[in-house]
């Protein structure tokens, strides 16, 4: 390769490789072959940048400039013009919500520049499929640093004076379960990456592994010489075929310069990594399943303790640490554990990667440091909530965390904060709900999941779960009683007491936070028999208001069932009796008529 | 990619090697170097200059120099044309540029600092991205 004076780094994450990044990387090359530019532009598939909601994304290196929703249309354009005549073209740049200007630098980006990149420091910026790119960028320094001029037990104090806590979900001080396990004495000792991320909506892990496998492996190397382990492994769900590929990749590098295998960096420690693909059980996740599904057994947890840092993997000590835990580690051995400790609060330190999705303008994963407010991630990173709805709540952590409401949006983000609202930090999935989202709906959404994800292994959770999502769809069906409210609430506090795991004692989260928040809405739907936010579908009624209808058939064909009846130029008619609330007539019915309305309770007419 | 297995040293070496990599990706650079490319300045010549620079940062082993293009500048008459802008001092348009006054002005100029005065038009103008 000559010296190429332009670096085209088109995002491919699996979210702008689903809207085409594969096709446009394709398409820029062959232009700039068409146009003699091969020796001067290089163009590099890069991980997951972070801005999904305005993919394919291709960042233009060195200016800096963030062009979005390419296609391979668009490239003969851009070439020509910027890369051959260096004129920025503004039509493909991105024009935040509101205003008219576009913002050419992805620094100047609201979305990005009040992030603060620890674990995704090389997202977007290198091509995970190549190592020197890692390197470039420090890679690998912080292994020769803990190799070559730190005893293990350094390692480990270093680790503990960060404040690094495990980013899976629990919060558990990462430097205490290294020390923990390398006081053991059996031997050999494991090394376990979690990659076996569940919680719908969130999507930290998967970037991380696409977009820096080398981060992971190089913690987890650290880690390894930390509690004198000479083998690791990662656990990868096989539904991140890309995860899987690069980090396949990365391995087989990492293998052939020497950074895994025997003698590493010439020091003398020996240690070596395999990929074990999960087969995609939620309960995988929960560590002490995980490590039955590597031994080939059942996914099922067992009773801890004894933890597996002193009874894990074969019953031998283990040190098992989530995605984006280990790639934290390398910075902080490389970079000393003041300045990791030197961001976040009290009792959590450094950052913490959230994936943000739902009602919010700019979806995308972001890593922020502890201690921002809610509002700050969804108004100043996330650009607010689409449409001019208003906010409504935050469902942080998964199935295992809550919803937080609108009067705690100036909550500073840490672990124990959202504990003690309610929710948890989880693994970071964050989904954003507006005035549209129905709370109960939301709760048996969650219980669903959990209740179909249960192991069965305990009472509680199999049984317990299994109950609340029975109530919950009786309270959506607008068949509750008062009595329910009553009985989820004690089935939640036994679940949360009487589960064996994490997945049990978590579940019912989701169901004492709206309990907590929005009481009311559960009366309403109990006492009222109505739905609110107009989602229950049992609650809801779709009319047809004969004063505005003009009768141009177009939600008559639009039925699937056939339930409006009309003749052009007349009143159509709903069948509330056959209507299966689909709400196919209430889209279709065009703006400047609106005569489709959604009621629910004593408004709704029949 | 070798496949000698690396020592603490030898990872250094590559860091060092690959240095161009993230000096432009960060547009870090101790110099920038913008070759104007309008149609103006493609009918000039403008291809040879840059063929001429890429070629000589490459042979002389200076990485941290940041190459871009840039359109009309206005002044068609006097193409093909470049502007050097070193750190914290401002920017010099070169004109009627050959590929050997882009030699001396990327020796002279960017890598010590003496603004070559015979080929300038100008020292100091808006600066561009």
């Amino acid at each position: 390769m000559k010296h190429a004076r332009t670096h085209l780094l088109v995002c491919a994450g699996t979210g702008c490789v689903s809207c085409g990044a594969f096709a446009l990387k394709e398409a820029l090359e062959k232009e700039i072959v068409g146009r003699g530019l091969q020796d001067e532009a290089l163009v590099v598939a890069t991980g997951c940048n972070g801005f999904c909601e305005r993919g394919p994304i291709v960042m233009v290196h060195p200016e800096g400039i963030f062009y979005q929703r390419l296609t391979p249309e668009d490239v003969p354009f851009l070439v020509e013009e910027h890369f051959l005549k260096g004129r920025p073209v503004k039509k493909f740049m991105y024009v935040p919500p509101a205003e008219a200007t576009p913002v050419p630098k992805m620094a100047d980006i609201d979305f990005f520049k009040h992030q603060r990149l620890i674990a995704l420091r090389n997202r977007g910026r290198i091509d995970p499929e190549r190592i020197e790119e890692y390197i470039a960028y420090d890679g690998y320094e912080g292994l020769a640093k803990a190799l070559a001029e730190m005893t293990p037990e350094a390692i480990i104090t270093e680790i503990a004076d960060s404040g690094l806590r495990g980013r899976g979900g629990a919060g558990f001080p990462t430097g205490r379960k290294w020390a923990l396990c390398s006081q053991e004495k059996a031997s050999p000792k494991y090394i376990i990456c979690n990659g076996d991320e569940g919680d719908p909506g969130a999507f930290m892990d998967r970037s991380i592994l696409e977009a820096d496998p080398h981060a992971v492996i190089e913690g987890m190397v650290i880690g390894a010489r930390a509690i004198g382990a000479g083998k690791g492994f990662l656990y990868i769900r096989d539904e991140y075929p890309l995860a899987v590929q690069r980090m396949g990749i990365a391995l087989g590098q990492a293998r052939e310069l020497g950074l895994l295998g025997t003698d590493i960096l010439g020091t003398g420690f020996d240690f070596d990594l395999e990929i074990v693909r999960g087969a995609g059980a939620f309960v995988s996740g929960e560590e002490t399943a995980l490590i039955a599904s590597i031994e080939g057994q059942r996914a099922y947890p067992r009773q801890r303790p004894p933890y597996p840092a002193q009874h894990g993997l074969w019953g031998q000590p283990t040190v098992i640490n989530n995605v984006e835990t280990w790639a934290n580690v390398p910075s902080i051995v490389r970079r000393g554990a003041a300045w990791f400790a030197g961001l976040g609060t009290e009792t959590s330190k450094g950052t913490k990667v959230f994936s943000l999705v739902g009602k919010i303008n700019n979806t995308g994963l972001v890593e922020v440091p502890m201690g921002i407010s809610l509002r700050e991630i969804i108004y100043g990173i996330g650009g607010g909530i689409p449409g001019g709805r208003e906010f409504k709540a935050i469902q942080i952590g998964g199935p295992s965390g809550g919803c937080i409401p609108r009067d705690l949006l100036d909550l500073a983000v840490d672990y124990e904060s959202l504990t003690g609202a309610g929710a948890m930090m989880g693994s970071g999935g964050m989904i954003v709900m507006d005035e549209d989202t129905c709370m109960v709906d939301i709760a048996l959404y969650f219980l669903r999941f959990t209740q179909e994800e249960s192991c069965g292994k305990c009472a509680p959770c199999r049984l317990g779960t299994r109950q609340m999502a029975g109530i919950l769809a009786r309270i959506a069906a607008g068949e509750g009683t008062d009595d329910d409210l009553r009985k989820l609430e004690e089935l939640a506090v036994t679940v949360k007491q009487g589960a064996l795991c994490g997945l049990g004692q978590t579940a019912p989260n989701p169901v004492l936070s709206t309990l907590q928040y929005f009481r009311d809405e559960y009366e309403a739907h109990i006492r009222d028999r109505r739905c609110p936010a107009l989602v229950c579908k049992s609650l809801i009624t779709y009319f047809i208001e004969p004063d505005k209808c003009v009768g141009c058939l177009l939600c008559l064909k639009a039925c699937p069932v056939n339930a409006v009846s009309g003749e052009r130029k007349q009143v159509h008619v709903i069948d509330q009796a056959a209507c299966i609330k689909c709400g196919a007539c209430f889209n279709v019915c065009p703006p400047k008529v609106r005569a489709v309305s959604k009621t629910t309770g004593e408004e709704g007419r029949s | 990619m070798t496949t000698k297995k690396l020592t603490v040293q030898e990872l250094a070496r590559i860091r060092e090697r690959t240095k161009a990599l993230t000096v432009l990706r960060e547009g870090a650079g101790r110099a920038k170097v913008t070759v104007h490319m309008g149609t103006c300045g493609i009918a000039a010549g403008a291809r040879g200059i840059m063929d001429a620079l890429l070629q000589e940062i490459e042979s002389r082993g200076v990485p941290d120099v940041i190459v871009t293009t840039s359109g009309c500048a206005g002044l068609c008459n006097r193409e093909p044309m470049a502007t050097v802008e070193i750190k914290d001092r401002p920017p010099v348009k070169y004109v009627q540029l050959t590929p050997e006054k882009m030699r001396r002005i990327l020796a002279e100029h960017v890598l010590e600092g003496r603004v070559v005065a015979e080929y300038a038009l100008a020292v100091g103008s808006e600066t561009m991205y």
